[in-house]
């Protein structure tokens, strides 16, 4: 009697973890205290224009910032990854395929946490499922074609708001929790977290480059940066600050930086798509 | 003075003995130094917190060994070591200590 007691009692805290664990990740309240912070931070700053990153935070950087796009050094790309999304792949199909929407106007929703493979699905990841799907090679994920693509979809989506969703699964709120951690973990030999730069010191400057705040860091992305003279994606800049802290960077379509981006955007819903964007 | 110069000169053979006593690095000397550092350097990428100065080090040890330098190829191999076991230690600390960071 005594012995199935205790095996009931086993089975119904062991049942109880993941609830008790989910129950202490609470993605709303995370937003919410995330964009408090960075309003409270800056309230001279409009809501919206936190997407633009440095530009939201040196007057003097914006206006070289609005020079410079009034002819949008992205707009090759933007060309370009139009013509790849009109370009049937080896089999006759196309991107538009692959998407919702033929892959217009669908920027906002990326990423998503997908319950049947039960993983965080990157925009970037996504054109890379479409392309070996269609028997066709993954792209470089940080640059050239990805770039291009992204652009492309981003720029389909400019203006529409941020819309994250965490879908009611623990293995979605356990991707949330992965990105957070990364996020507020110091690595490197520099000893740098993401929040070292984009928390704590948005609007300062480390050597010259003024430091975006993290709400509503990646609406910009895929940015042509004048330090790379050429295009970036997000994987590109998740790298370079990686190797920035002297941190070795993880590959292209990693689980961690895909759930990393699941955090960070989650935190900007509601923000515009400004895609794909000028930094310097 | 035959005695100071003798002296002299056994300080002197003594210090060159003693200086090649210590550079005296062998191959065998060094493969055991990389795989202590090669060790470290696999709990790192476990962690997946490798430094890029810790494969900078190793790079420059294998590169030194290949090169016969085997006392040099030790010294960066120990380097990379330590910088691995920096690495090992940042990450443990921080799986708790992120939480200090986070906006509430």
């Amino acid at each position: 009697m005594l012995r199935k007691t205790l095996i009931a009692v086993a089975i119904v805290v062991g049942a109880a973890q993941p609830l008790l664990a989910a129950n202490d990740v609470d993605p709303q309240a995370d937003a919410k205290a995330f964009k408090e912070y960075f309003t409270k931070r800056f309230p001279k700053v409009p809501v919206n224009d936190f997407v633009n990153g440095p530009y939201s935070m040196d007057e003097g950087l914006r206006k070289q910032w609005e020079s410079i796009d009034a002819f949008p050094p992205y707009d090759f790309a933007i060309e370009k990854g139009k013509q790849m999304f009109a370009t049937p792949f080896k089999n006759g199909k196309t991107y538009a395929d692959c998407f919702p929407n033929k892959g217009i106007g669908i920027r906002q929703n990326y990423p998503y946490f997908d319950t049947k493979s039960g993983q965080v699905i990157s925009l970037e990841f996504a054109v890379n499922q479409c392309r070996e799907a269609n028997g066709e090679k993954p792209l470089d994920y940080s640059k050239d074609d990805m770039a291009a693509v992204t652009a492309y979809m981003a720029f389909t989506s400019r203006g529409k708001p941020f819309d994250i969703k965490i879908p009611n699964d623990p293995r979605a709120l356990a991707a949330y929790a992965r990105g957070k951690e990364y996020f507020y973990t110091r690595r490197g030999q520099l000893n740098f977290s993401c929040a070292s730069c984009h928390v704590q010191n948005p609007g300062q400057r480390i050597r010259t480059e003024v430091l975006a705040p993290a709400y509503g860091i990646t609406a910009a992305l895929p940015i042509y940066r004048s330090a790379w003279n050429g295009m970036g994606t997000t994987t590109r800049r998740l790298r370079t600050c990686n190797s920035q802290v002297r941190g070795v960077p993880l590959p292209g379509g990693d689980e961690v930086y895909r759930d990393l981006e699941y955090f960070l955007s989650y935190m900007s819903n509601g923000l515009p798509i400004s895609g794909p964007g000028t930094r310097p | 003075m035959r005695t100071r110069i003798l002296v002299r000169l056994a300080v002197l053979l003594s210090l060159g003995g003693f200086a090649t006593a210590a550079m005296a690095a062998s191959a065998d000397d060094f493969k055991a130094a990389a795989a202590k550092a090669e060790a470290a350097m696999k709990q790192a990428n476990a962690l997946k917190n490798q430094w890029t100065t810790t494969v900078d080090a190793m790079k420059a040890a294998k590169k030194a060994a290949d090169a016969g330098k085997f006392d040099e190829a030790v010294k960066h191999a120990h380097e990379a070591e330590a910088l691995a076991n920096a690495s090992v230690a940042q990450a443990k600390e921080q799986a708790t200590a992120w939480h200090d960071a986070v906006v509430h």
